[in-house]
């Protein structure tokens, strides 16, 4: 026999006063209010009308875009040339493997108590890039081998990211802890590399790494463009990499150090098991930073020849057998880097939340 | 009784496990690996070059370049050393740094303070503009606005024309040329004179306001002093300024100031890029600073102006600048990414074109890296000390 409980006032919700206190309060935000309105209102219709509506999208030619609009045909036409490049069509199970590969080993970091979702982290940093190495330039197993040159589209700048950052971890673990060390030559030559790549621009170390590589190697010896990019990119990328992890060893409390020297361990093991365990966890997010940064940056080995995503849309947008279609190419990529970065840039934000436990002071 | 003997001195370790013996060896085999390394790279590439017969040394640097820019700021042509090509890029470069650099901090401080703005509108904006910016790669921005923005503007025949002195076309925009005539130097005058006087004003308003408290309206006055005494002494030296319109000849425009669209577009996609980065940087330095801060000025009876410009700015900036020269400096490093649409900065025209012609790839990469080096180490430096102006001074 309980007693019909009354219903909880409705929450004041009132629009009126919402908006009265967060759009119109005093002349100067009304007046700001009602500018920003203006243009949203007027460009957002045309932009709509763009994208979606006066849009062609389906069709097989340049003769199907009749619309004033966009013309996604375009995109939908040459999307086999922006994924894979050149990469033969009858192999190109193989790079879809390891896009499934990818998305198994990392789509589960997002999802918080996903069974195992740490070894299938640890897969995606140490496993992965062994089944690639296998998988997609092939020569071995039985895989008919596929040359690095025709490599391209979204796949080599995935590959160009992803092999950037994994080889420039261990490099940059070892110039942060000599740029940390007691040794002073130690310390000066890993402060003077990092200072020289970190002041340096990235086309200009592409540009060094496809001219100046062949020279420095014994006469003989010749590597692709592919394999030099990537030496240019890793050893720019870990001096940025020594930064962030620098920064994860400087935030590690002095007594840490001390009390794996008061146990007895040896450099290498008070480093491996005590302060690079806790520091590198600390710099997850500075990681995964320079993650996003160096992925967007892949784009300028178009500069040197090679042809990344935005490289296969430029190299396509100049074809005269499509008119005009260099704003839909531009849309498609910023729309492929776009999701990629800023999903990973609100994990990372995420993960810093989720990290901080409070030892900053 | 056996008696241990204790006088045979401290039982120093072995001298492979002393840490400073350890240290030496570890170091010497660090020299020696740098050395070895650095050997074998000098030997091969000597090699390398004789073999494929480049020659060696600066003198190419005082070699006919031979081939024609399409900006220059130094009086250049291609009967000019390639040493001169150098000194075009690099103004160039420096050119384009130096616009990027202030429109960027322009628009980053707006849209930083807009973000934090109460209107609920407004953040929202400023939000979106961040999070899109910023998670497009920069050469992409750079490709859009030059190949689908600026080369699809009409043709100089019809280009946008704004009071028959300002027109944009797919060549550039053609702005009108002051040309100071005889007697400019008064104007000159006149503005430096506006200047110390603004200056000395400023000091003593400080010096009053520190011995009495009363605060002199430094900022309004000293506006009023900048536009006034320049134009009281243009007008007294009888207008010596004509303008030296853009007028179309042929197929394209004459006369004036150009803006190449290479140069635009590149300056557009650097200041909006960048400035997202100043915005959340803006942000967060004004968030750093408590409120308690605000709330002691409003009880000391400072004006919300003042609170702003006294109290919340000069704390504000102590964390705004460190990651702000940062920014400046990667601003000055991606400006070389003018290489992709061809405008001449020093990548595009010393790396590029000289390198190509000499092929002399060790030296040329070397002077443009020592470049960028030095570009970064004085900035380093001047933030350094700067920081060291700014820092909380502690007792």
């Amino acid at each position: 026999m309980t007693e019909p409980t009354m219903k909880a006032p409705r929450k004041a919700v009132r629009p009126v006063k919402w908006m009265r206190e967060n759009l119109f309060s005093g002349w100067f935000n009304t007046v700001l209010t009602l500018g920003v309105a203006y243009l949203l209102v007027t460009s957002v219709g045309p932009l709509l009308n763009w994208f979606f509506l006066d849009a062609n999208f389906v069709g097989s030619d340049p003769s199907a875009c009749t619309g004033a609009g966009a013309c996604w045909v375009f995109i939908n036409q040459r999307l086999n040339f922006f994924i894979y490049g050149f990469y033969p069509d009858e192999l190109q199970w193989r790079v879809n493997v390891m896009f499934l590969l990818l998305a198994v080993a990392f789509v589960p970091q997002f999802i918080e108590r996903f069974p195992g979702r740490k070894w299938l982290g640890i897969f995606g940093i140490f496993g992965l890039p062994v089944v690639g190495y296998f998988l997609i330039p092939g020569g071995s197993f039985g895989l008919e081998a596929v040359e690095s040159s025709k490599w391209g589209g979204l796949m080599l700048t995935l590959v160009l990211a992803y092999i950037g950052i994994i080889a420039s971890l261990p490099i940059g673990i070892l110039l942060a802890l000599g740029r940390r060390s007691e040794m002073p030559i130690i310390r000066g030559i890993s402060v003077v590399f990092i200072e020289v790549w970190r002041a340096v621009p990235l086309i200009t170390v592409l540009f060094m790494a496809s001219v100046m590589l062949p020279l420095f190697l014994p006469e003989g010896v010749n590597i692709e463009k592919l394999a030099r990019a990537l030496i240019g990119i890793t050893l720019w990328q870990s001096a940025y990499m020594a930064e962030v992890v620098r920064g994860g060893l400087q935030a590690i409390p002095r007594g840490q150090y001390e009390a794996a020297s008061a146990l007895g361990l040896g450099y290498w093991r008070r480093m491996g098991l005590v302060i690079l365990p806790q520091a590198l966890k600390m710099v997850i997010p500075g990681i995964v930073n320079t993650f996003i940064a160096l992925f967007k940056d892949t784009t300028l080995v178009l500069i040197i020849g090679l042809l990344d995503v935005l490289g296969t849309v430029q190299s396509t947008v100049s074809d005269p057998t499509w008119q005009n279609v260099a704003t839909e190419g531009y849309v498609f990529v910023a729309f492929c880097f776009w999701v990629f970065c800023f999903g990973i840039s609100r994990y990372s934000q995420k993960l810093e939340r989720k990290l901080d436990t409070g030892h900053k002071t | 009784m056996k008696q241990q003997r204790i006088d045979a001195g401290p039982a120093g370790p072995v001298p492979w496990y002393d840490p400073r013996v350890r240290s030496l060896f570890f170091q010497a085999i660090a020299i020696a690996l740098v050395f070895w390394g650095g050997w074998v790279l000098v030997d091969n590439t000597l090699s390398n070059m004789e073999s494929r017969g480049i020659s060696t040394g600066f003198g190419f640097l005082n070699k006919t370049a031979g081939f024609g820019i399409i900006m220059n700021l130094v009086p250049y042509d291609a009967t000019m050393s390639y040493g001169r090509t150098f000194w075009v890029g690099l103004t160039n470069t420096l050119l384009v740094s130096a616009m990027g650099v202030v429109t960027a901090t322009i628009l980053g401080f707006i849209i930083g303070v807009a973000r934090l703005s109460s209107n609920w509108l407004v953040a929202r904006m400023a939000l979106v503009y961040i999070e899109v910016i910023r998670n497009i790669p920069l050469l992409l921005q750079i490709f859009f606005w030059y190949f689908a923005v600026l080369r699809n503007l009409p043709s100089p025949r019809q280009s946008l024309d704004v009071g028959g002195i300002l027109f944009l076309n797919n060549r550039g925009l053609y702005l009108p040329g002051p040309m100071p005539q005889e007697g400019f130097g008064i104007v000159w005058g006149g503005i430096l004179l506006a200047i110390a006087a603004v200056v000395g004003i400023r000091i003593r308003a400080r010096k009053r306001q520190l011995a009495t408290g009363q605060i002199f309206p430094a900022f309004r006055v000293g506006l009023a002093i900048l536009v006034f005494v320049p134009v009281v002494s243009f007008l007294v030296a009888g207008r010596p300024l004509e303008w030296d319109l853009p007028v179309l000849r042929g197929f394209n425009f004459g006369g004036g100031i150009t803006i190449i669209p290479e140069l635009a577009a590149l300056w557009i996609a650097l200041s909006l890029y960048t400035a997202s980065f100043i915005a959340e940087i803006v942000r967060s330095g004004i968030l750093s600073v408590s409120k308690g801060q605000t709330e002691a000025s409003r009880a000391l009876g400072l004006p919300n102006g003042l609170t702003l410009r006294l109290v919340v700015i000069p704390q504000a900036m102590r964390v705004i600048i460190p990651p702000l020269t940062s920014q400046y400096l990667n601003l000055v490093k991606n400006s070389s990414l003018a290489t992709a649409i061809g405008y001449p900065d020093l990548v595009a025209v010393f790396m590029g074109t000289t390198l190509n012609q000499t092929g002399q790839a060790v030296e040329v990469v070397a002077i443009t890296m020592a470049v960028y080096l030095t570009i970064s180490l004085l900035i380093s430096l001047f933030m350094n000390i700067y920081n060291r102006a700014v820092a909380i001074k502690e007792r």
